[in-house]
């Protein structure tokens, strides 16, 4: 234990060590509180998106707090939904046999630039004959836009900028074609003379918008709820990608998967690599022959390849690629060094000493060998784990990533299949990519300094 | 070829023991047909010039060998015990530091700098005596520090907290504390002044007193080893030159090599100019045939193109054609040894 204390009380002098401290501790914490809040089978669940998850956020939006960047404020999505208490009026009157409902919804606009989209989603409930709906849109300044009518269904929902109908009456009301998000929201005053201009000129009218609609059912006992949903452009703290999905579930869950392949990978590797060298050293002869030959040979087998060839005819699987990881870089070069430090080492007095009183060859390996490098072998460890990080996240970027898991390299590739640069969606790239660099820089500030407190050579005095 | 009986009398007995190495252009002849006697509560002095096979013959005896053996054949009795004949393992777990501890050349570095001194001490002991509680052991390490003059106080120290003559005393501490009837130092005080060798001595001759250890000292250090040595064991080519008894030898020493040797020790009284041995001893690749001493000897004669046999004279052991006439018997032949080794 006073080796622990001196040990932390000198890395105390390395601010690198405290900052490389932190960050990996941060994101310990982060991947404990992902794991805990979003269980595994719910985080696949998630991730493999289906629509009915999904379908309340916007496509492609960058995050909610790059508006504080933009001149232009971009909406964020307003999502009204009758079922829940006192967010539509309500209103109930008999009609023939059924009955009227009148539900109106509200919301106050004020962003700078157009929503995505606009869609009413019914949840009815009904005999015999479906609930028919008759819809109008009421703007700040008062003009009243009819949206149509239509019968409802289970799982029927109204998309605003799909219906011509409402498209046409929008050319006719404003003496333009623009399409429904933009006609229905288009300030008045800002519409330019000529149809034929270009529409970047029109601006959204801010103020409080009316959705009103008038449902008749055919039996008493029928109901019916509306759900209104004004897609905005941003979302979140990090924003969608093209499935709707929440880019925060997959950077989230991107921590704890990043950090048991690196710190597995590494752990093991070192471990094994040098108890393997010192065995060899140990024994000597065909062992060690042995050894090195087959170190050799590794040596020479194209790495990437076979991961790829493991990938396409194996499985994707992220610990399947791990394994095979781990079974190429055990016989790796840090073999032929720890080998060279276990020579030196093997001709020392104290081990022959330990030899003549009798301590046994396992003793010698795993007591006096090994205890006596493993402080030169902890820096090039935490040095060793983003270097694991970063390969799992290029696997994924080549397309050998995991086909379940949310992983960094993941979202880098769904980016970039999705051409999200060309886009402009650079946020899509560079959240996985930033918290990769971040990573990368805590294992290294960490790995320097350590490498500063265990190897003399380097030490400040 | 041991002098008389029974091996039971005796803490080493050592028939026909020989160690060749192997190297790329040749073997080496390290350790040639040695055979000797150490009666119990007693202490050998090896002695001889480097590189005559004393290191090596101290190796045989705790079976510490490198890689390149050649040819390790001989009997061995350590305590009464025929230790040739066990394997590696059992030689492990049944001889080393049971029978026969060592102290290692470089004692100064033999201490593991990672482990705490009573770690380090403890640690034959755990190996040895299973079962043994850590208390126990604990016990064990402070009256060996105890004994061999180590402050209680250093037990929680590391080996780099201590000069030269404390690691030294903590390595024989070590290779006492499971009371082993022989103990093979190889040059215990060689990096050491003066002052402290002659505390180190004392050490040891405390513990032959008191335990009745037997010592194989291997020396090139013939004055102060004198203080505690009972035999003298002169190798010489990998050799053995003559085996006497201390009295008899310091008075007067029969090989002509030992003759010369002794007359190349700086003496605290008397005028004599120093001696030295012309020439140096030959490689142990090619040995000459015959004595190998012949080339460098003075008293040589057409007959040291033999090689002598080991002469008995009373109690001493010769191995030199002048005592061909003076002998009892002879102990061993060179063609007696090559009929029984091969």
């Amino acid at each position: 234990m006073g080796f622990f204390k001196s040990f932390f009380r000198e890395l105390k002098y390395y601010p690198s060590a405290i900052v490389g401290s932190l960050i990996i501790l941060g994101l310990l914490v982060l991947s404990i509180y992902t794991v805990i809040s979003i269980p595994y089978s719910k985080a696949i669940v998630l991730w493999r998106g289906s629509s009915e998850l999904w379908y309340k956020n916007p496509k492609t939006a960058p995050p909610a707090w790059t508006n504080y960047f933009r001149t232009k404020k971009l909406p964020e999505t307003i999502d009204l939904d009758s079922r829940q208490e006192g967010v539509a009026e309500r209103a109930e009157k008999p009609l023939g046999k059924g009955k009227q409902i009148d539900l109106e919804f509200q919301f106050d606009y004020t962003a700078d630039e157009f929503p995505d989209d606009v869609v009413l989603y019914f949840y009815p409930s009904y005999g015999e004959k479906k609930p028919f709906v008759t819809g109008k849109w009421i703007t700040p300044d008062g003009r009243e836009i009819r949206l149509g009518n239509f019968t409802t269904e289970r799982g029927y929902s109204f998309r605003f900028t799909q219906d011509q109908s409402l498209e046409r009456r929008l050319k006719r009301l404003l003496k333009m074609e623009l399409p429904a998000e933009m006609g229905l929201f288009a300030d008045p005053a800002t519409l330019p003379e000529d149809p034929e201009a270009p529409k970047d000129q029109v601006k959204p009218l801010k103020g409080r918008y009316t959705v009103h609609l008038t449902v008749t059912t055919f039996a008493p006992e029928d109901e019916i709820d509306a759900e209104l949903l004004v897609y905005g452009k941003v979302h979140g703290i990090a924003g969608t990608d093209h499935l709707r999905r929440d880019l925060k579930i997959g950077l989230l869950w991107g921590i704890p998967v990043a950090m048991a392949f690196g710190l597995i990978s590494a752990l093991v590797i070192g471990l094994a690599t040098m108890i393997i060298a010192a065995f060899g050293v140990w024994y000597g002869g065909v062992v060690d022959d042995l050894i090195q030959r087959l170190t050799e040979i590794n040596m020479v087998l194209p790495f990437l390849p076979i991961l790829i060839m493991v990938g396409i005819f194996i499985s994707r699987s992220l610990w399947t690629i791990m394994l095979v990881t781990i079974a190429l870089s055990i016989f790796g070069g840090s073999i032929k060094s720890y080998r060279a430090m276990f020579l030196q080492l093997r001709a020392a007095p104290y081990i022959e000493a330990a030899q003549a009183y009798g301590a046994s060859n396992r003793r010698i390996i795993f007591l006096y060998l090994i205890p006596r490098i493993l402080p030169m072998l902890i820096p090039g460890f935490i040095s060793a784990i983003p270097s694991f990080v970063f390969l799992e996240a290029s696997l994924a970027v080549l397309g050998i990533g995991d086909p379940v898991l949310p992983t960094w390299g993941k979202i880098i590739q769904d980016a970039q299949a999705n051409a999200a640069l060309y886009k402009g969606l650079f946020y899509w790239i560079l959240e996985p990519s930033v918290l990769l660099m971040v990573t990368g820089l805590g294992f290294a500030l960490l790995g320097f300094a350590l490498d500063r407190v265990f190897n003399p050579r380097l030490r400040q005095e | 070829m041991v002098p008389s009986a029974d091996v039971q009398d005796y803490a080493l007995v050592v028939e026909d023991l020989v160690l060749y190495f192997r190297l790329t252009h040749g073997v080496v002849q390290a350790v040639d047909h040695v055979s000797f006697a150490l009666k119990k509560n007693r202490a050998v002095v090896v002695i001889g010039e480097s590189g005559c096979g004393k290191t090596s013959m101290g190796r045989a005896l705790t079976r510490l060998l490198p890689r390149n053996v050649d040819r390790y054949t001989g009997k061995v009795f350590i305590d009464g015990v025929e230790t040739m004949a066990l394997d590696d393992e059992t030689y492990r777990q049944d001889v080393r530091w049971i029978k026969i501890s060592q102290v290692p050349q470089a004692a100064m570095n033999a201490l593991n700098p990672v482990l705490k001194l009573k770690d380090q001490v403890m640690e034959p002991l755990l190996l040895h005596e299973k079962g043994i509680s850590t208390e126990t052991a604990l016990e064990r390490v402070h009256e060996v520090f105890d004994f061999v003059g180590v402050p209680d106080g250093f037990i929680e120290r590391y080996p780099f907290e201590l000069s030269g003559g404390m690691r030294q005393r903590v390595v024989i501490a070590m290779a006492l504390i499971t009371n082993p009837a022989v103990i093979v130092l190889d040059e215990p005080t060689s990096a050491l002044d003066v002052l402290t060798q002659a505390n180190i001595y004392n050490v040891l001759k405390r513990i032959k007193w008191e335990k009745g250890t037997s010592f194989v000292l291997i020396t090139h250090d013939v004055a102060t080893s004198s203080e505690l040595a009972d035999d003298v064991l002169v190798m010489y080519a990998g050799h053995m030159m003559e085996y006497s008894s201390a009295e008899e030898f310091f008075v007067e020493p029969l090989h002509p090599y030992a003759k010369m040797l002794m007359a190349a020790v700086p003496k605290l009284h008397g005028d004599e100019e120093l001696q030295f041995i012309p020439g140096k001893p030959p490689s142990l690749l090619s040995p000459p045939t015959g004595c190998r001493f012949a080339d460098r000897c003075p008293m040589a004669t057409d007959q040291c193109k033999i090689e002598p046999p080991t002469f008995r004279l009373g109690d001493r052991l010769v191995k030199c054609w002048l005592y061909e006439k003076e002998a009892d018997e002879i102990v061993s032949s060179p063609e007696a040894l090559a009929g029984v080794s091969s």
